[in-house]
């Protein structure tokens, strides 16, 4: 059962990652901290990527960092980040009531249903750098995407045993929806009535300039080519040891090397292909180990 | 006389699935239905975003015991073959079948007797059958359950009669099943709580107080009233759109459409892409102003009553669009800070097929066609044909083609008219994709004719020479739309193109020839005629070629077109009647008859006449006076009808003689083939 909640609609960018994890925890999820490495969506969270696998039941919410390189402006965008925040909420298996939930969490975020209008317009989610797809929707409200849904149905080209529900609020997005701010960078990071209040702007801007600098000029391409084959060459090695998770951690650092190298364009078209396979065969032979762990563990 | 209804209630499923969902479903719980011995009255369903609808009118209560006989094999058939029949018929032995004599033979038979009952006993049945083999095109598994549909599946009403019919689905793994009720769910933000229905109309009725409007033609008419009466408040008028219009009732349970107004700052950015940005990422109509004009107002259709009278929804709407406009409108001010000419070196990264290089690549070979197409095409500028072939991909890397394909061209045109380059070159860059189907329009300025063809024929020749050319079922580089786009663009433009200059193989002039085959006989041109016409080879010129068939069809309609296509049968069946029994006969009835070894008047008479139209047939297909040709044609017709009535060909005891009258025939035939293959026109 879940209890009620003492939060307030949130009015900032902290508040609103308060308040998800707070209804998500009373939903009966874990609030997870972010993972700590570089990666480009939430999903490359090992308590998604990996936890999705097997036949164990697992609810998990948390904040990750995301970073796409190639999505840098310098800060000159005001709706274009090379690094944000998404909102990540996993229930596996999915219980029947999860979209009800969902629309809960917008409840609970200040989104009254009977002054706006929620669709759920139909989005297949597919990466096929983890060889992992599911069926679902972009949610709309008003017009404006402000989450995802996803029911996976493969991870690491491997059929998942319990199917879970994934949903993914860009936090950024969201937040100027609801504090209906034009640029990312005025929105109020935490109370404007604090004693220190702050913007995203403030926090973030910076980051975003020298950022977007190293990711389309100053990355050393021929380090960041190394830095690939090691990891490749490392997660293989990890994974004949059976050591699944820190074999996982090579892939995401091959992944996140190759959107950098992706970012300075010195990666052509074909090659491109070529890069998102052998990370795909690192996530594969992941999936395929750590999944051998879970099977093992139940049985026993 | 009974009514069964049917519902499956799910998350929301996809728009562009809905239609044909419903469809699949009809038939295959009506196959079952029929499968099971049972009439019905009508069948309807339907489609909302969250479930699928079926009701059966003039079911009976109870099915008539029916009897069924199965014919099996031969008697004294091999065991195997017996066997197979008995297990089929779910006999026991063959004490159990028939003999009868079928009048070719005694063969096994065997009559299955089904007992009839409750009707409600084989729904079930049917249902799960339906389900089960229902094609979805994607479909999906959920929570620990095995099964498969589009989204997560709720509730089944299934009622026979007013009666919950027995039965459940079950998803699998640890899930709940999903039981047969009478129970549903109305709109997800207007209604609360379970609905429970007696019947279709009582269904209808309470899913309608729910805020669901069940019937997908009366939310399109629901969402084109209201959109069009906002519209007229607004002075503005709709664009109608029938496939946006689709997609959209299959987005809304309850249609409730609303104007919004485009942000002025947006107003000078082109139409298409205020369009185009509106409908595929938000799923508005756009409106037009009374001169027809894009107006400023846009439709976007929500599916909820809101307490605020929509004034949020609408406001929201605009605010996203105004985001998606600015990055419409960002794209459209980057664009125009390079030219085209500048952007060219970027095509080289862009590869069009591994085999084929790259845009870049692609682009030398347009300029290089559009050289050789430009002689053919009056009027057409070289220097701006080529221009055009040369600049005619540069959009492909703009940030507006790259965030809608669906631009290319229209963007390069717009450029190219910032540029202030030509405007013969900005509209045939705009128009070299054209045309891109059967109810395209066609480009008909000259330097866009040579550009557009060049483009297609570059596809053709290139893709044919890595042998990547069409199969019956794939077309992957739409080869055929490219073929069809080169045919209309010459015929409807008379462009005197001799395609065999742009070709080399063989199988490529006959891939054409197909597709004006097709295309003339959805014209309604006689086939046979085309065939005659076709059959005569070695023409490249599309033009020459349907001036020809039309030339041959108008002929044909004539009475001395058909006589003398009768005269020309009859010559023909004598000859090839005689050649049958000599093998050697051909070879020596090749030459022309001789003169002096004719004995009657109408020998001389076709002789004569054969001779006199040679003279003029030979120069007025020179000069593709193609009516004039089937004029002089017609000359034949008395003379040989003479012949055939007062000379015997086949005369025994001259053999010189007959050899010749057979020479004489040969020529009447060699005569009409230079015009088309008369053998070919089915009479």
């Amino acid at each position: 059962m879940t209890e009620p909640s003492a939060r307030v609609v949130p009015t900032c960018f902290q508040e609103l990652i308060l308040t998800l994890q707070d209804y998500w925890a009373r939903q009966g999820c874990l609030i997870l901290q972010p993972f700590d490495m570089e990666m480009g969506a939430g999903t490359f969270h090992t308590a998604t990527t990996l936890r999705a696998l097997g036949p164990r039941p697992w609810y998990a919410a948390y904040v990750q960092p995301s970073r796409r390189p190639g999505d840098g402006r310098y800060g000159d965008n005001p709706m274009r980040l090379q690094h944000y925040y998404q909102f990540q909420a996993i229930l596996k298996p999915s219980p029947t009531d999860i979209l009800e939930r969902y629309l809960g969490s917008l409840e609970a975020i200040g989104i009254d249903t009977s002054l706006h209008d929620i669709r759920f317009v139909e989005d297949d989610w597919e990466s096929p750098t983890l060889g992992a797809w599911g069926l679902g929707w972009e949610v709309w409200c008003d017009g404006s995407e402000i989450s995802q849904f996803t029911y996976f149905q493969q991870v690491g080209g491997i059929d998942v045993d319990l199917v879970s529900g994934e949903i993914t609020y860009g936090l950024e997005r969201l937040a100027m929806y609801l504090f209906d701010k034009k640029s990312i960078y005025d929105l109020p990071f935490n109370r404007t009535d604090s004693e220190v209040p702050l913007t995203y702007g403030d926090v973030f801007l910076q980051n975003e300039r020298e950022q977007s600098a190293y990711n389309f000029e100053h990355a050393d391409t021929d380090m960041l080519f190394r830095h690939f084959a090691d990891a490749e060459k490392e997660c293989g090695r990890l994974i004949e040891r059976r050591l699944p998770l820190p074999a996982y951690e090579q892939c995401i650092k091959a992944s996140h090397t190759f959107n950098l190298l992706d970012a300075r364009g010195v990666i052509s078209v074909t090659e491109r292909q070529s890069y998102i396979l052998r990370v795909r065969d690192l996530a594969k032979a992941c999936c395929e180990t750590w999944l051998a762990t879970q099977t093992a563990k139940k049985a026993a | 006389m009974a009514e069964f209804l049917l519902e499956l209630l799910s998350e929301e499923i996809p728009a562009r699935m809905q239609t044909r969902a419903a469809e699949d479903l009809q038939r295959l719980v009506c196959d079952g239905l029929k499968g099971a011995g049972l009439d019905f009255g009508s069948a309807r369903t339907f489609a909302t975003p969250r479930r699928l609808a079926l009701v059966v009118d003039g079911l009976p209560a109870t099915r008539a015991d029916v009897s069924e006989e199965r014919r099996g094999p031969r008697v004294g058939a091999p065991d195997q073959a017996i066997q197979g029949f008995l297990k089929g018929a779910g006999l026991a032995s063959l004490d159990l079948a028939e003999k009868r004599d079928t009048g070719r033979g005694e063969f096994w038979f065997a009559v299955i007797a089904k007992k009839g009952g409750p009707t409600a006993e084989v729904l079930p049945g049917i249902i799960e059958a339906a389900m089960k083999a229902l094609p979805w095109p994607k479909s999906m598994r959920w929570g620990s359950g095995t099964m498969s549909w589009v989204r997560p599946l709720h509730s089944i009403i299934a009622l026979f009669d007013g009666k919950v019919l027995p039965g459940e689905v079950s998803p699998g793994g640890d899930m709940m099943p999903v039981r047969f009720g009478a129970t549903t769910r109305g709109h997800r933000f207007l209604s609360k709580g379970a609905i429970e229905v007696a019947g279709f109309n009582d269904y209808v009725a309470r899913l309608r107080a729910a805020h669901v409007v069940l019937d997908p033609a009366e939310r399109k008419q629901i969402i084109l009233a209201g959109a069009e009466k906002a519209c007229a408040a607004a002075q503005v008028t709709l664009r109608s759109d029938e496939a946006l219009l689709e997609e959209v009732a299959g987005l809304v349970e309850w249609p409730v459409p609303m104007l919004g107004t485009i942000d002025g700052q947006f107003m000078d950015v082109p139409p298409e892409v205020l369009t185009v940005s509106m409908k595929s990422h938000q799923r508005y109509f756009s409106t037009a102003r009374n001169d027809g004009t894009f107006a400023n107002r846009f439709v976007v259709v929500a599916n909820n009553v809101a307490r605020d009278g929509g004034a949020t929804i609408v406001g929201g709407n605009e605010r996203v669009l105004r985001s998606r406009l600015s990055d419409a409108k960002f794209f459209w001010d980057q664009d125009r800070k390079l030219t085209l000419e500048e952007r060219l070196p970027r095509l080289r990264d862009i590869v069009f097929h591994a085999r084929l290089g790259t845009q870049a690549d692609r682009v030398t070979r347009l300029e290089i066609l559009a050289e050789k197409i430009v002689p053919h095409v009056p009027g057409a500028d070289l220097a701006q044909a080529i221009l055009a072939a040369h600049l005619s991909k540069a959009d492909l890397v703009t940030g507006m083609v790259g965030e809608f394909p669906e631009l290319q061209g229209v963007m390069g045109r717009y450029y190219a008219l910032e540029e202030k380059l030509p405007a013969a070159v900005a509209e045939a860059i705009g128009d070299h994709y054209a045309p891109a189907g059967p109810s395209d329009r066609c480009p008909s300025a000259p330097v866009s004719i040579a550009v557009a063809l060049a483009d297609k024929l570059d596809a053709l020749v290139s893709f044919w020479s890595i042998g990547e050319k069409p199969t019956g079922s794939r077309d992957p580089y739409a080869l055929r739309r490219a073929s069809l786009g080169v045919i209309r663009i010459v015929v409807e433009n008379r462009i005197r193109l001799p395609l065999g200059k742009f070709f080399e193989a063989d199988d490529l002039m006959a891939f054409f020839a197909d597709r004006l085959k097709v295309q003339m006989r959805e014209k309604g041109v006689r086939h046979d005629v085309v065939d005659a016409v076709f059959a005569l080879g070695g023409e490249d010129d599309l033009v020459r070629l349907l001036a020809r068939v039309e030339a041959v069809q108008s002929f044909l309609a004539t009475e001395a077109g058909r006589n003398l296509l009768t005269a020309y049968g009859r010559a023909a069946n004598i000859v090839r009647a005689e050649e049958r029994k000599d093998k050697t006969l051909s070879a020596r009835i090749a030459g022309a008859p001789d003169e002096a070894l004719m004995e009657q008047n109408e020998e001389k008479a076709v002789y004569a006449a054969l001779a006199a139209v040679e003279q003029r047939v030979g120069p007025a297909l020179a000069s593709e006076d193609f009516a004039g040709a089937m004029a002089a044609l017609a000359d034949l017709r008395a003379p040989i009808d003479a012949l055939f009535d007062k000379v015997t060909v086949n005369v025994s005891d001259k053999p010189d003689l007959r050899l010749n009258r057979l020479k004489l025939l040969n020529q009447i035939r060699a005569t009409m083939d230079k015009v088309a293959d008369f053998s070919r026109i089915e009479g």
